[in-house]
């Protein structure tokens, strides 16, 4: 209590909650990381982005350089992928990919030929005389997505629109999950590459300053960065407690400026962005060398391996093949868990690739891992209110969403939920809480694409409708004029046939008024049909 | 190789309600100790009678209720309630008191509501109720502390008083009001606070002879529960801080009919109540500043019920009476969300 005390006289901004798990960092970070080797096989997923799937432009059987295009955006919020070396193209099919969902889903494969050769680079060192936008779109066709794990386009989060002042650019090496330690290395070996891409990304902003935040558990990244920002001016570099979830980017922004970005809203709109440290080095080396984002650095960690450490691998490296490279033995993995322990998620096979969100692969052995608990009932401690970020309410969450109150789960800000997974941590009765969440959230997505769907049915219906009461309309009009134009050439007939008479005359008007009444009588029936038929659709 | 794919979170702290019920009965051995030695073993008996009841009681809940009766006796929420009760008995009460308060906390107060963490009252405290209500000789009759009594009480005289009852010459000789109960009495005949604890053995410096250290036992023992992040510190300082206003407002205004502040915390189930009971999670108020209403509320009624109702102490009752405020102060006390805009 002291400590978390003194932790908050020293970060006034600090967010309200928050978790001190284990760190498990020691063990894959003390030493340089390495390259890892080049697998026979690169499964690269076409969607390893926020956004919509890139799109084939290569067939099966070309050649493909290192750094060559074989997938183009598909869209606006969508990411290039790019050949990791040279080979061959041999199949574009589904594999299984790391995702939460566990399902397959459309790859490129290439069959590597060993040869690493670079196809044609467009390195640009003096991006000083390029505008924000030609900055971006370098940043976008490199394919560069945030590195931290959540794989949102880049040039998006470089682009504020018209007339939007950047206070405050934020460089996040806070990397505060337990385990991974892929920033920290990043940091400490390429503090001068992410400095670069740090100022070509305010240039782009036109941000005021920027700000790296470090947890404090990192000291050498610390020092290195430091070192760094010295020679720079309107860079600061901050040291921050460690707590969970400090890196989640809205908790970042409010420890390090003590602004709250609003519910539902994004960073941008109060003036800061968050790019990863990471993400930022990759911006320098697609700028000055050219090189899309085609590799990235993976802790591969967990009682499962011998010798965690990080590595610089290739995007579509099968995660087995790293865990090979780190002396692990398949066999005696209980689980493998993409990203860190409190929100990552277990793949269903060692067999899924690396991809741009990759930051760390945990071979888990049941030493690192809790298996199912039983649940005890809540004894409302209040723990996990005490341990959330965001403020809200967990338990009243977990009874709503138990007893499928889902109207009541938005009362309490269901969807404020960031799913860090602090209060199903600290919960001394086991409850996965998180678990409730997820499946409520799940269920009111459901609810509302099927509202909305039974919508469009609706209008549907409501348009065929109209379509068959005007058609009803539309033929009555036309038989009318066909009864009128058949009365008009009787009347004809009749009067070619007779001689004109003094009595014609009279026989004229009269023909006239039937006709009138004829014209008048079918319509009138009609619209009656007609009112009676809106009434029963009505009911 | 194909693998388990649960979701996050993969870690847990550890914590578990058996802790935290086991580090509640840990803190209350000062406590305890501290009464022994003011009281005698009496104390110790209730508890293990009580203990012994609820463990009985829970198990055939649970088993008709077709509960798992392991895990749930694992957990350890029952021998905290009965410990709780047993500590809020007078010493000297036959042996059925404890049994049938336990059982009543146990089945009538816990198990029929729905068993842990669904009973909207305090276990221990509806069975103190229950019992002060409808036995209200037996739970009045205190033995005087050791030092002040003729006859002394070890163990074996404890059992035979709780077991085969008082024997008249052994009540007179043993028995007395506690000092919360004399000074109410007293107060009525018109005597000044000065006089009546002048004038009587029970009373020292601080507080009841004994009580006060009593109540500085349970202290720290409230004190290890808050370091140890079991409790929070919001209900025990809400309500002892109340406590405390009140007590010194009163006392300010008059101090000869009005007992002193400090004797309000270092008396009768003050600090028992403001650490282990009033902070049973399971009957409170859950948000951080909903626990300051709550506890404020018990301190309130504490020193109403005390200085002007009919019952010398007052803790129990204040708790069952928060315990019903308390869904309605979680109801209007929700923390403000992150993002959504200052109050």
């Amino acid at each position: 209590m002291i400590e978390s005390l003194l932790d908050r006289w020293r970060s006034p901004h600090q967010f309200p909650g928050g978790v001190h798990p284990p760190q498990h960092k020691i063990e894959s970070n003390t030493q340089r990381s390495i390259k890892a080797n080049i697998p026979a096989r690169l499964i690269l997923p076409l969607h390893q982005h926020i956004g919509d799937p890139a799109e084939p432009i290569v067939a099966v059987g070309d050649k493909v350089l290192k750094g060559q295009r074989i997938a183009k955006a598909d869209g606006y919020v969508s990411a290039a992928v790019h050949a990791p070396t040279s080979g061959t193209i041999v199949e574009i099919a589904d594999y299984p990919v790391p995702h939460p969902s566990g399902l397959s889903s459309a790859c490129i494969v290439i069959e590597t030929d060993g040869e690493d050769k670079w196809g044609e680079r467009n390195a640009v060192q003096d991006w000083k005389k390029l505008d924000a936008s030609a900055l971006r779109n370098i940043i976008r066709q490199a394919g560069i997505v945030g590195l931290g794990g959540a794989g949102f386009p880049s040039f998006i989060k470089l682009n504020p629109g018209a007339n939007k002042q950047i206070d405050t650019l934020i460089l996040n090496g806070v990397e505060c999950e337990p385990y991974i330690t892929c920033d920290d290395v990043i940091m400490r070996e390429r503090s001068g590459e992410i400095m670069l891409g740090l100022t070509i990304m305010r240039h782009a902003l036109n941000a005021k300053e920027c700000i790296i935040a470090v947890e404090e558990n990192k000291p050498e990244a610390f020092k290195a960065m430091s070192e760094m920002a010295k020679e720079t001016t309107g860079v600061k570099v901050v040291s921050m407690p460690t707590i969970y979830p400090h890196g989640s980017e809205k908790q970042l922004v409010q420890a390090v400026t003590g602004k709250e970005v609003p519910a539902n809203g994004l960073a941008i709109q109060i003036g800061i962005v968050c790019h990863n440290v990471a993400t930022a080095a990759a911006v320098y080396r697609a700028v000055y060398q050219g090189e899309p984002l085609i590799s990235r650095y993976v802790t591969v960690t967990g009682t499962g391996v011998k010798q965690a450490r990080n590595i610089r691998a290739l995007m579509g490296t099968p995660m087995s093949e790293l865990i090979k490279q780190c002396e692990g033995e398949p066999n005696s993995l209980s689980r493998v868990i993409m990203g860190g322990p409190m929100m990552g998620y277990a793949m269903q096979t060692d067999q899924v690739p690396v991809i741009k969100t990759t930051n760390c692969i945990i071979a888990c052995t049941d030493e690192d891992v809790i298996n199912e608990q039983q649940a005890m009932p809540c004894i409302r401690c209040g723990a996990c209110a005490e341990a959330c970020p965001v403020s809200l309410l967990p338990q009243q969450l977990y009874w709503h969403s138990k007893s499928k109150d889902y109207d009541k789960t938005q009362e309490f800000n269901l969807f404020d939920c960031i799913e860090c997974g602090c209060c199903s941590y600290v919960c001394p009765s086991k409850i996965p809480l998180v678990q409730y969440y997820r499946h409520a959230k799940g269920e009111i997505w459901a609810a509302e694409r099927e509202k909305a769907a039974a919508d469009i049915a609706r209008q549907r219906h409501e348009f065929r409708q109209e379509r068959i009461e005007r058609e009803a309309a539309e033929k009555a009009e036309r038989q009318r004029k066909k009864k009128e134009a058949l009365a008009a050439k009787k009347k004809a007939e009749k009067a070619d046939a007779k001689e004109p008479s003094t009595k014609s005359a009279i026989d004229e008007a009269v023909e006239k008024a039937k006709a009138k009444r004829l014209k008048q009588g079918p319509k009138a029936e009609k619209q009656q049909s007609e009112n009676k038929e809106s009434e029963t659709s009505d009911s | 190789m194909e693998f388990n794919t649960p979701t996050s979170p993969h870690i847990h702290s550890g914590a578990s309600v058996s802790r935290v019920m086991l580090l509640v009965i840990a803190a209350t051995i000062p406590g305890i100790a501290v009464y022994i030695a003011y009281f005698g073993w009496g104390v110790v008996i209730n508890i293990l009678l009580a203990l012994v009841t609820a463990l009985v009681c829970e198990s055939i809940m649970l088993i008709i209720r077709k509960r798992p009766v392991l895990p749930f006796l694992y957990d350890g929420s029952a021998v905290v309630t009965a410990v709780l009760l047993a500590l809020a008995l007078p010493p000297i009460a036959p042996w059925w008191i404890a049994v049938l308060g336990s059982a009543f906390a146990i089945i009538i107060a816990k198990q029929l509501y729905g068993g842990l963490g669904y009973n909207p009252f305090n276990p221990a405290m509806a069975g103190y109720v229950m019992l002060l209500v409808s036995f209200p000789i037996e739970m009045t009759r205190w033995q005087a502390p050791l030092s002040q009594s003729e006859t002394s009480l070890g163990f074996i005289e404890s059992w035979n008083v709780i077991f085969s009852g008082l024997s008249d010459s052994i009540t007179d000789a043993i028995s007395s009001a506690t000092p919360l109960d004399n000074i109410k009495t007293e107060l009525r005949l018109d005597q000044s606070i000065d006089q009546i604890v002048s004038s009587n053995p029970l009373f020292s410096n601080l507080a009841g002879l004994g009580w006060e250290w009593i109540n500085i036992a349970f202290l720290v023992g409230g004190l290890f529960l808050i370091y140890k992040r079991i409790i929070s510190w919001h209900i025990p300082v809400a309500m002892l801080g109340t406590i405390f206003v009140l007590a010194g407002i009163f006392y300010l205004i008059d101090s000869e009919s009005f007992s002193s502040p400090l004797f309000h915390l270092l008396s009768g189930a003050t600090m028992l109540g403001a650490f282990f009971i009033a902070t049973d999670p399971v009957s409170a108020a859950t948000s951080n500043p909903g626990r300051i209403v709550y506890g404020i509320g018990i301190g309130a009624f504490t020193y109403i019920i005390r200085t002007w109702g009919g019952y010398p102490d007052a803790v129990a009752f204040s708790v069952l009476i928060m315990n019903m405020a308390a869904p309605t102060i979680d109801y209007y006390i929700k923390p403000r969300v992150f993002g959504h805009g200052k109050r």
